[in-house]
């Protein structure tokens, strides 16, 4: 499925060049679940952002299926087959969440559909259909939007970085049965970024990300119990 | 009566609710009122001093529609007409007045639109104008409407402009008086390109108690294109009102916004909100990851932002 080789990644700041992942190599199988955690500024969010192509890595090849896309655009990559949710979803002034839905599925769906998809995320979906993607929405319910639109079509792959982040506790234990359904079926490929628990228990595998380097990764039975309170959550934890 | 194909295409472009030879209706075309009808609420009757109509609407119109287009093809032309709309207190209705040029040749082609609302007590007018220019001529098209309306005591204007595409110069000046109770809202949606300027004036004075307005300017300007929105609101009495100017500027374009708020009772509660800014690079990428390219991501946030 997503085959990651010897990817690095740098930035120039003030004149300096600054390495912000090197060497990362890992693989994420058919029907897979790998959580990427670890400490902030470890350089998570920029692996999602380099498999979707958001970011331009500076050495490394990314394989998706057997194809090299690494020098695929945005929406070749989307093409391919990969969906992305972003941490902090953009807003967008005039456009109503259906029309969000709809650009993201690539057809004009109907409203039962939406209605679904907002229910699957914890939203009250008739109330929401025709409201603007605006500074009128909370962050929470932005975030929540944000997920529906990457669970409104199939991927091969589905990108998630920090879902968690903003979401109250009723709302976040729908999206963590939501991830299981999807881990279930197998049928598309998750890779999440997250310091929730109850994520990081769900995968397959944990990769652990520090100082932009691969601190470890491996089964998440064999990994977990080296998680420390530092890099992951646990309040959610309250919900079981 | 039968409509050429120029015509029909601009009637699409314009009337949103789609053009047709029923109820109370009138076309202009090229300075002359081509074709007109009434019903039993509403009578269009011709002025007898100048260029124009006046639209009668009674008192007992419950969510009519009025048609009022104005097709300009013949290039060369500069039509001036002077409307004036009667609406009697408590009529619900609904005026389409969309005016459209298609300039084939290399003179100018103008049609300056003077229109006049007397409105009685607690009526409520939806006003909807769009104009739009095409045509493969080098000759300018040029648009420029005054719109003087006075809203009774209790009633509602809700006014709609649109000018999307086409239209080289445009200059509008629009002027709104309210009585007590009135109520204002005013959705203005511009988009500039190429050379095409635009300016857009308007004053909306509140004079009596307990009036509100509320004023939404969204626009966008591409090109060489330059456009200068200057409302006004003057609250001379207990009011509430809220200017909200949205401009996205591409390419080398000039977009002014100037919001005025002038209150002359201390009861008067004015906001004004003003934002001129690029495109988003946040939104161009969560549009991509839908499977957009860049142009066609640009396109939609264009197209919703103007929505």
């Amino acid at each position: 499925m997503l085959k990651v080789e010897h990817l690095s990644y740098e930035v120039e700041e003030e004149g300096k060049r600054q390495e912000i992942l090197t060497d990362i190599s890992f693989e994420v199988k058919d029907g897979e679940m790998l959580v990427v955690t670890g400490p902030n500024g470890g350089g998570k969010s920029t692996i999602a952002k380099l498999m979707m192509g958001l970011y331009e890595a500076n050495q490394g090849k990314i394989y998706l299926d057997g194809q090299d896309i690494s020098s695929l655009s945005i929406h070749e990559r989307a093409k391919a087959g990969i969906g992305f949710a972003f941490q902090q979803p953009p807003r967008f002034k005039g456009m109503t969440v259906r029309r969000l839905l709809s650009l993201a599925a690539g057809t004009e769906l109907p409203k039962h559909i939406c209605c679904g998809l907002l229910s699957r995320v914890g939203l009250c979906a008739e109330e929401y259909l025709d409201r603007e993607v605006d500074g009128t929405l909370s962050g929470g319910e932005m975030k929540r939007i944000e997920i529906a639109t990457v669970l409104v079509k199939k991927h091969k792959l589905c990108i998630f970085d920090e879902p968690e982040a903003g979401i109250d506790l009723w709302s976040f234990a729908m999206l963590v049965d939501e991830f299981e359904k999807i881990h279930k079926n197998k049928k598309e490929s998750l890779l999440l970024i997250s310091h929730q628990e109850r994520i990081i228990r769900m995968a397959d595998r944990i990769m652990i990300i520090d100082n932009g380097k691969i601190k470890k990764i491996g089964p998440t039975e064999e990994l977990l119990p080296e998680l420390t309170e530092e890099t992951m959550s646990r309040p959610y934890c309250m919900m079981e | 009566m039968i409509l050429d194909k120029i015509t029909e295409k601009v009637l699409r472009m314009i009337d949103g609710e789609g053009f047709r030879q029923e109820g109370a209706f009138n076309l202009r075309q090229n300075g002359i009122s081509v074709c007109h009808g009434d019903s039993q609420h509403v009578k269009i009757r011709k002025k007898e001093d100048r260029q124009g109509i006046d639209i009668y609407i009674d008192k007992d119109t419950k969510g009519e529609s009025v048609h009022i287009p104005v097709v300009v093809s013949a290039s060369g032309m500069t039509d001036v007409v002077y409307n004036d709309f009667y609406v009697e207190d408590g009529a619900d209705v609904t005026i389409v007045a969309g005016c459209g040029i298609h300039n084939s040749g290399c003179n100018e082609a103008r049609h300056d639109g003077i229109h006049t609302f007397h409105i009685g007590k607690n009526a409520v007018v939806r006003y909807e104008e769009k104009h739009y220019g095409e045509g493969e001529g080098t000759g300018a098209k040029v648009l420029n409407p005054v719109t003087d309306i006075h809203i009774g005591e209790g009633s509602t204007f809700i006014m709609d402009t649109v000018q999307i595409k086409g239209v080289d110069s445009t200059v509008r000046e629009t002027n709104i008086s309210m009585e007590a109770e009135s109520k204002l809202h005013v959705t203005e949606k511009l988009m500039t390109h190429d050379q095409q300027e635009a300016v857009s004036n308007m004053t909306v004075t509140m004079d009596g108690d307990g009036t509100s307005a509320q004023i939404i300017s969204r626009s966008v300007g591409k090109g060489t294109s330059r456009q200068t929105f200057h409302p006004i609101a003057v609250g001379k009495a207990a009011c509430h009102a809220h200017i909200q100017c949205d401009s996205i500027i591409m390419d080398q374009a000039q977009v002014r916004s100037i919001p005025e708020i002038d209150a002359r009772n201390v009861d008067a509660q004015i906001i004004h909100e003003a934002a001129i800014g690029r495109i988003n690079n946040e939104q161009l990428l969560k549009l991509q990851t839908f499977g957009m390219n860049e142009e066609e991501a640009e396109a939609v946030i264009i197209e919703n932002f103007l929505n």
